[in-house]
Formats: C-alpha cells, structure tokens, sequence
C-alpha cells in the first residue's frame, strides 16, 4: 500500500524537522525494533511514495511522546506514526487484534469485547454506591467519576476503581458516575489511527460529559485523563487524575489515613512509583502521586534513577496492549521492574492500568514475584483509609 | 578603587552600564576621545563574563591575560569614573540629556583606604563557606571578599546576604573581618547611596546569562554530578581557578554535597545546542558560541587529560568566523570524535553514565539502533539567554525588547547598535549572543555613536554669543 508523501508532510509540519535525532535516540522502542520515527520523516521529506506495507514496526509505538516532549523543533513526530496507521486503519490493513479491539470499542464501548451492560461488574458489593453515584450523576454533581474500560472490566483492576469510590465516600464527596452509559473515551482509539470512531466518541462523550455538567471529572486513568484534558474541547470543566484529587483532599486535610503499612517490628515498605508516561511526560504531573505515597503511613519512598521526566515507558499505552510489535521477546517492562527491584522496593507502585497490568506481568515473567510486588497507588490508600466513614448520603 | 575623577565641568558625559569586555571597550573609546565615561557595574568588580573564561577561541590566548590590561586601563583613565557595585535607579530624559539616578550599594567596606589584602577573608567565620558566583560554585569563598584575585578595583565588598552580622546582627563576640582588617576599612555603618548624574548618551552592556540546564531535565544536570555546564567547565579548566586548571571528575561527598574530587575523566562527551534552538524553552535562536567553546574545550581535555575519549554530540558545526573552521579542524585531528546526532537522555548505569542518543549518520546500518556512550564527564553548553532583569532594564531606560527577549537594535542591519530612543546605544551580548571579536566590534561602534551625541551637544553649547568652546 503506497502513500503520496507531499500532502501529509505538509499538513504535519514535518519540513521543521532538523533531523537531530533526539526523537530516535529516545524511543524506547526504537532499541529493540526497526522503528526509527527520525528516519520515517526523512523518507517523508524526500520520498514522493512511502510503501506502508514494509514497515510492520510503525504498531510498536506506544505513543508516550517522549520524541514529541523533546523534540527541539515541535515536529511532534508521534504524529506521524498516528497518521501513518490512519492510512493503514483506511485501507483495512491493521493488525487483526487491533481490529477486534477497534470493533469491540464501536459496539461494546470497550476494547476488551465484553458486554456494555456488564460495565458496571467493577463495583461488586458497593452497588449502593454505585446507584447513588448514577442518580448523581443524572442530577447533576460537582464530581464526575469516570471509571475507564479498564478498569471496569479487568479482574486486576477493578480494586483500583473500588478502593477509589471508597475514598470518595470516606472525603464525603457528591460524586456521579454514568453506570453503564460510560464509553471508551477513544484517547487509544486516536493513537491506533481510527480517527473516524474517535471523533464518534467524542462527539457522543462529550454531549454526555456536558449534559451532566460536573466543574470536575476524575479518571482512573492517565489515557482518559489525557484525552478529556487536551483532545475533548471541555474548557469548562476540570479533567483531574485520581492522584491530583487525593492530592488535593490530603493537603485540605479532606483526607486521612490510619494503621500504616509497617510490618509489626515497625519495618517500612520500601516503595518506589514508576511515571505513567500519559500522566508524568504528557501532562506533567508528577508531584502528585509522590505526594500521595510520602503520606501512607509506614511507608518511604525511594526512586527509580529514571524517574519523571526520564522515566522509562511500560509499553502499554498507543494501542500496544492491544498488539504485541515485533519485538516480543524483549519487552521494556522486563527492563523497567528489573530498575524498580534494583533499588530495593518491596512495592512498585502505578498510577495507571496499563502500567498494572504490564508490569505486574513483567514481574512474573521475571520471576522477581517473591521480592517485588506491583500495586497501584489506589490499592496502597485503600488499605490505610479510615474505616469510620462518614456516611457521603449524611453529609447533604 | 572609586577614587574621585576630576569632574567633567560642563564637558558633555556618557554612561555605560555593564563593565564586561564590551562596556570596557566602549568606555575606553569614549575617554581617549576626550570625553567624561561613567562605567557602571553592579557586580564588585568590572570583568563581566570575559574574566570568568580559561582560554579564548580560536586562538586560546588566556582570556584574563587579556583581558586584564583592559581592566585595569579603565580604572586608571582619567577621563573614566568607575562605579562598581552600583546600578541604575532610574533615567529621565530632559531634551538631549539624561538625568540619572546611580544607586551605589553599601559594600560595608571603606574603598579608599582597604589595601586588597584579604586578612579578612582570611579571617571571615564563614571563610570557605559561601559558594562562589564567579567561580560557578566550584569553590566556595567567605563572606567578605574579592569575586577573583585581578578584580577591578581591588577593594573587598560584604555580602549582605551570608554576612553572619548583617543577617543575624551578630558575628560572635568580636567581628573576625574588622579585627583582622589592618588599614580599619570595615564599615557596617555604609549606607546605600545615590549619585546623579547628566549625560548626553548612555550604552547599554548588560550582558547575559545561561538557561537553567534543568529546563532539559533529560539531561540529568542537578541529579548527577558529573554533568556539568561549559561556563562551570571554563573555571575548572581556569589555571587560575579553584583547581589551577587541573580537570577532575566532580563527586558527592560523605555529607552529600558535590565536590571536586580527585580522579580525572576518561570518557567525556559534550551535548552541544542545550536549550539553544529549541522553541520549547523559549530560545528559538542559536547562541552562537557554544559551537566554538566545545571545540575549544574538547581541546582543553586533550590537552590536560590526553588519554581521555572525547566525543562531541552535535546537530550543526556552525564555525563561521574568522579561524574558526581551521580551529575545528585542528580540533577533530586532536582525536577529538563528533557524532552527529543530539543526545536525548542520561542517566547512571552503576557508577557511570550513559549518553543515549542516535548516531544519525549511521541510519539503516545493521544493529545500529540508538547507541549508548559511557561517560564520567558530560558537559552542557547551555543556550545564551537574556538577563533575568532585562524588563525592568528596559522599562528603566525606555528601550524596546526583540521577540527573544534580548534589547533590540534599530535596525538589524542599518542601525545595528541604535535603539528606539535617541542617544541609547547596545553592544555586546546584552543585543544578541555574541563572541568576543564581534562583541568588540560592536562596542567600538556604540563608542562611535556615542560620540557624535557628545561632539554634537559639544558643539551645540557655545558660551553666550561666542565660539563653541574647544578642548
């Protein structure tokens, strides 16, 4: 499948490239595959066809950005890789998993092909809340709670979306959420290429997300947050990561925390915090979730040398947990808890689903189980929460 | 020393403010033409950055050897009042002169009668305490002190910030300076002063500064010791700096503060354009110099540690002034490696680093994927940016500011050294990123510009009904 180079080249600004290779020298993948995002934009600069088919590697972009955060001139050259496999999402000349997840997002509203009505599975055995929550939301709240598929379908994470509605309830938040009417938000639909079902999503989204018209929406996760923060168009609400919220209600003292995390000869677990690349690099929030685990009780934090803006991304994000790349054998995350385990952590603490689920594997794989566990920050607060909860309902 | 100049009568004056390498040519232009110069410097000494470089390129001659001579003629010029440790309160603009307001900050130290001796550096309870401005916090000075040992004047200021009895209005028992100090110049009763002044044109030669490297936080500057900034780089290499020149691989002490050490490099690698070029940190423009001070310090490696593996990482070569491509080229043969490429991270593998970057020249060869180069001393070349005060400078004197923030000049190419407003005149870095040789040469045309103001005001102000007096 050939591609007319001029028109795309110009649209994506791609003349400002200086051929520096920062991007390149960068790319997590760009080590262990063909992928060279410096090269591609050469060849789109001086080539008048590309021939699509022969570069299998542009599916092994996992869309962190770090090439965009750093390139010198702004050329955003994850773009192009986004671009590129819109062209093969045209042509039909996708990965099939890809297809199947793609589908399953435009019937389902979930790329994992499980049921719309089974969204609400998650919240087993708060399903109070959760109806309240949906009244909520139909009412009209100040606090908009978006789950996020994966967190609403996958076993591994659905505590991470449960321990969070807890702590809504136990800050005696008025916090909505859209049950069974949550769709995928699309922010990896648009990094898989499908602009077409993106833009359908954040049509439909983003009258819905409207309608309800909450000052504040809160994610699981740093892809939605992403995509609602930069890509919806909501000026008039504030898209907040679960960290910033907790955050926030630590330091207003909206929040405390009991017991601690010590062993019972007062023995700290040692936790390190690995950056999700859609909420450190792209968003800059980095602060937040340190701040969060610096004040569970019975913890230290220690760091990573990657860390923040140099962390090193878990290759879930851009459509890649749903692609393996080809590249399979030498997986980044495989790297990545190997540093987490090198500084000592009893925990590896996340702050995003993908990252739970690509690390924990890693750790399997690995065989570094016995000495390091991957949690998400949430499943950490969940276990120091106060337990006297002031009823959210008693508040009003 | 501020000694007193005899006055300059009714002779039309000018005022330069900045006293680097471009106020000092510019005032020294003005006075051997005959005319009355005010230089002021805020720092305690004039030198600017020409006094905190080792050597100069192309031609490695010892910037303060040269410097210096320079330096010490504008002190000693009878037609040049210095004033150091002063700044600009404020310009009003009356006709064709400028009433301006000088605020001479205290230095708690008497100028006419402290000899230089530095008894009481020596004596200072925070003696080896204080990190050192000039010295780019490679070394550490007291309290009281002189920014370096050929600075002009040579009369030692306190530091109002570290100064235990200025900030704390106590020193112990006794003041440690004033007990040492043989000639009685300390004087914590000095007051901050102000001096007006007339003048008929002003040159404005205030310089610049460097990016914060952690702008790029991929580079690691602040996590990591062993990266450094080239003007940090400049006073290690300085052989009359803080290590006589010798280069050594910075290290973090038991108490976990950042020192010398003791063990010279065996793999450096210099990451040139850090900021520079890159719209992202605001400065969209090249500085200029980075390009030929690498290579002049990839020299200086060679030279002092001439095992060492050198590798320079670059986007561009950009040596376009006079001996400057032959300078590069003399460079390359001193086994000095450049890699085309700008790295895009570093970070520790056990005790080293490692500079991940992309070898663009080596695309598509065979296992060629981003390379890794192991390295124990990384050297930044930050972009040139304005000074963190150019507003307020500018506010001050009226003039206008060009998109990149530094002072802009009339016209880029007519009127390169004018501003918007009559008689005010720019040179040097504080216009534009600039080299020595052309920061010269522009200074040596804001002199000139200066002095048609002051023959014309000369020429304009004849005694009544008679001849224009002449000197």
């Amino acid at each position: 499948m050939a591609l007319k180079t001029a028109r795309m080249t110009e649209e994506l600004e791609l003349f400002g490239c200086i051929q520096c290779g920062k991007c390149t020298g960068g790319c997590p993948v760009a080590r262990k595959t063909t992928l060279n995002i410096r090269d591609l934009i050469y060849h789109m600069m001086v080539d008048s066809d590309m021939d699509l088919d022969t570069h299998a590697e542009l599916w092994d972009c996992t869309a962190c950005f770090t090439c965009v955060e750093r390139c010198p001139k702004d050329v955003q050259p994850a773009e192009l890789i986004i671009a590129l496999r819109g062209e093969l999402v045209e042509g039909g000349r996708i990965p099939e998993t890809i297809g199947t997840a793609l589908m399953s997002i435009f019937r389902q509203g979930n790329p994992s092909s499980m049921a719309r009505q089974d969204r609400d599975l998650w919240a087993e055995g708060m399903e109070a809340s959760l109806e309240q929550a949906k009244q909520a939301a139909q009412d009209g709240c100040d606090l908009l709670y978006f789950v996020g598929c994966i967190p609403a379908y996958d076993n591994r994470v659905q505590p991470v979306a449960r321990a969070l509605m807890r702590v809504f309830e136990s800050a005696g938040l008025d916090v909505g959420a859209l049950g069974t009417d949550e769709t995928c938000c699309g922010n990896e639909v648009r990094r898989m290429g499908e602009v077409g079902l993106f833009e359908m999503l954040v049509e439909e989204n983003g009258e819905m997300l409207r309608n309800v018209g909450a000052d504040q929406i809160v994610t699981t996760s740093p892809h939605c947050f992403n995509t609602f923060k930069n890509e919806y168009g909501l000026p008039d609400t504030e898209i907040l990561h679960y960290t910033q919220l907790l955050a926030h209600l630590l330091e207003e003292g909206d929040l405390t925390f009991g017991g601690s995390l010590a062993s019972e000869e007062g023995e700290k677990k040692v936790v390190t915090y690995h950056d999700p690349c859609f909420l450190g690099k792209q968003n800059q929030v980095y602060d937040e979730p340190r701040a969060i685990i610096k004040a569970i009780p019975g913890v230290e934090l220690v760091e990573m040398d990657r860390s923040r803006e140099r962390s090193l991304c878990c290759e879930g994000g851009g459509g890649r947990m749903w692609v393996e790349g080809t590249n399979l054998e030498e997986r980044i995350a495989f790297q990545r808890v190997q540093e987490a385990a090198d500084t000592g952590a009893d925990i590896l603490a996340v702050a995003c689903p993908f990252c739970l689920l690509t690390l924990e594997d890693a750790v399997k794989v690995q065989g570094l189980d016995e000495q390091l566990r991957v949690m998400d920050i949430m499943e950490l607060v969940d276990q120091v929460l106060e337990e006297d909860v002031p009823d959210a309902s008693d508040q009003e | 020393m501020e000694r007193e100049r005899p006055g300059p009568g009714d002779r039309p004056a000018a005022l330069i403010v900045g006293a680097g390498i471009a106020g000092i040519q510019a005032a020294l232009d003005i006075a051997d033409a005959g005319f009355p110069v005010y230089l002021i410097e805020r720092e305690p000494s004039i030198g600017g950055r020409m006094a905190q470089l080792d050597k100069t390129f192309p031609t490695l001659d010892c910037s303060s050897c040269i410097l210096t001579p320079k330096m010490v003629d504008a002190d000693q010029h009878p037609n040049i009042t210095l004033m150091t440790y002063a700044d600009v309160d404020s310009v009003e603009r009356d006709g064709d002169i400028f009433h301006v307001r000088v605020r001479k900050k205290p230095r708690y130290v008497d100028p006419d009668i402290c000899k230089g001796c530095g008894d009481c550096a020596e004596a200072c309870r925070m003696k080896d305490r204080i990190p050192s401005a000039f010295d780019e916090g490679i070394a550490n000075r007291s309290a009281i002190y002189v920014p370096f040992p050929q600075a002009v004047p040579l009369v030692y200021t306190i530091d109002p910030d570290t100064c235990l009895y200025l900030t704390r209005g106590v020193c112990g028992r006794t003041f440690k300076c004033k007990d040492a100090c043989p000639a009685d110049a300390i004087d914590f009763e000095q007051e901050e002063e102000f001096v007006d002044l007339d003048v008929r044109a002003i040159i404005v030669a205030t310089g610049f500064d460097l990016i914060d490297p952690e702008t790029q936080p991929e580079y690691g500057y602040g996590v990591y010791p062993q990266v450094m900034t080239a003007i940090e780089f400049e006073r290690l290499s300085d052989a009359s700096g803080p290590t006589k020149g010798e280069v050594f691989v910075p290290e973090v002490d038991r108490r976990g503060n950042t020192v010398v050490g003791d063990r010279k490099p065996e793999d450096v690698v210099f990451i040139k354009c850090v900021g520079s070029r890159d719209p992202h940190t605001g400065v969209p423009y090249c500085s200029r110099v980075c390009c030929m001070y690498t290579a002049k310090h990839a020299h200086l490696i060679r030279e002092k540690v001439p095992d060492a593996n050198i590798t320079v990482f670059y986007m561009d070569v950009r040596a376009f002034g006079k001996g400057y491509e032959e300078f590069y080229d003399r460079v390359r043969h001193e086994r000095v490696t450049y890699r085309r490429g700008q790295p895009s991270e570093v970070y520790r593998r056990g005790d080293r680093l490692v500079v991940l970057a992309e070898d663009t020249t080596l695309c598509r060869s065979p296992g060629r994927e981003p390379i890794e180069v192991e390295a124990d001393l990384v050297i930044l070349a930050t972009a040139v940016v304005p000074r963190g005060d150019v507003a307020q400078v500018a506010a001050a004197l009226g003039i206008d500011r060009s998109p990149d923030g530094f002072f802009q000049e009339a016209d880029l190419k007519l009127r390169p050294v004018d501003t918007n407003v009559d008689n005010i005149f720019v040179a040097g870095c504080c216009q534009s990123p600039k080299d020595i040789p052309d920061t010269v040469a522009q200074a040596k045309a804001a002199a000139s510009s200066a002095l048609r103001a002051l023959v014309q005001a000369r020429e304009a102000v004849p005694a009544a009904g008679g001849p224009a007096e002449r000197w």
